[in-house]
């Protein structure tokens, strides 16, 4: 079994140039870089408010908050790292303020250990997703997702949606690399488990799951 | 090689930021464990679904509506002034 293939990014060596520019009052310029990674943002800020207008706010505070201090970006970072930073903490305030009720906090406790521990194992089929119909594989992928607590989810977005490496997540997360590597393994099994029901292969004869059996761990 | 010892290294594998020794400890295992083979097969595709899937894919018509307020906010911030005027 091979590791995954990490995502291609595409070229930034004019970004620093475009970052300069707008420090000095270019709007067109960053512009630019708002057409760069506006999809990116709206993206996390999706997966970490769950909800559509929030995201649409986070977009619009986020470039605005990056623009208005553009001048504390020092470029020791990457300007999508610093972009994130600022989007993620946007986007936690949102959710925050929704559910008043729940604190919300990346480095919150999450729980014990044994909430990751694969409790059914079953394969799934060759090409599971195409089972179902676009439209069907983004409901299933939504309420998945859901489910899962805002720190993992933003750590697995960072990750393996986003393709940032685990410094950089850790540096936009304000979290110490170990942290994000726990929450990354644990948000993948979690959503492995949670998704077991919709992917895994089918008894052709009855349509009823076909599991190994075990609990997966000796 | 246990299994929980498998899947506390399941990270770094599906990363490929694993040293050799380790990686052929845990291929080891993979080889006679089908549990553990079929826990990092299939938590593998669901990050490459995830990856590859439309998931909260901006549209086009909202993308424009979102970069033309910004660059609204941005040149009225521009025009009140010298950095730090506004907030």
């Amino acid at each position: 079994m091979g590791a995954i293939q990490p995502k291609v990014s595409e070229p930034v060596s004019d970004e620093l140039a475009l970052v300069e520019a707008a420090k000095g009052g270019d709007v067109p310029a960053f512009e630019e870089l708002v057409r760069r990674y506006d999809r990116n943002v709206f993206r996390i800020a999706q997966h970490i408010t769950q909800n559509r207008e929030d995201a649409e706010d986070v977009v619009q505070d986020a470039f605005f908050k990056a623009y208005s201090n553009l001048k504390q970006f020092q470029g020791q970072s990457k300007f999508y790292t610093w972009l994130v930073r600022i989007a993620v903490n946007e986007a936690l305030m949102k959710l925050r303020r929704r559910r008043p009720e729940r604190t919300v906090s990346l480095d919150e406790e999450v729980k014990t250990e044994d909430d990751s521990v694969p409790r059914e194992v079953a394969d799934w089929s060759p090409n599971p997703e195409q089972q179902y119909t676009q439209a069907e594989l983004r409901d299933i992928l939504d309420k998945t997702i859901h489910g899962l607590p805002a720190t993992f989810r933003t750590v697995f977005v960072l990750r393996d949606v986003e393709g940032l490496s685990t410094e950089e997540t850790a540096e936009a997360l304000d979290l110490s690399i170990p942290a994000v590597k726990s929450r990354l393994l644990r948000a993948r099994l979690q959503l492995r488990e949670r998704l077991n029901k919709f992917f895994q292969k089918r008894d052709k004869a009855n349509g009823s799951p076909k599991t190994t059996g075990g609990d997966g761990n000796q | 090689m246990k299994c929980a010892d498998f899947l506390h290294e399941l990270t770094d594998y599906l990363d490929g930021v694993i040293d050799s020794g380790t990686k052929a400890e845990l291929e080891e295992h993979l080889a006679w464990c089908h549990n553990c083979y079929v826990v990092a097969d299939t938590t593998k595709k669901t990050i490459e679904i995830y990856r590859d899937s439309k998931l909260y894919e901006l549209p086009e018509n909202l993308r424009t509506r979102l970069r033309t307020a910004i660059v609204a906010k941005c040149q009225s911030r521009k025009k009140s002034g010298p950095e730090g005027s506004a907030s």
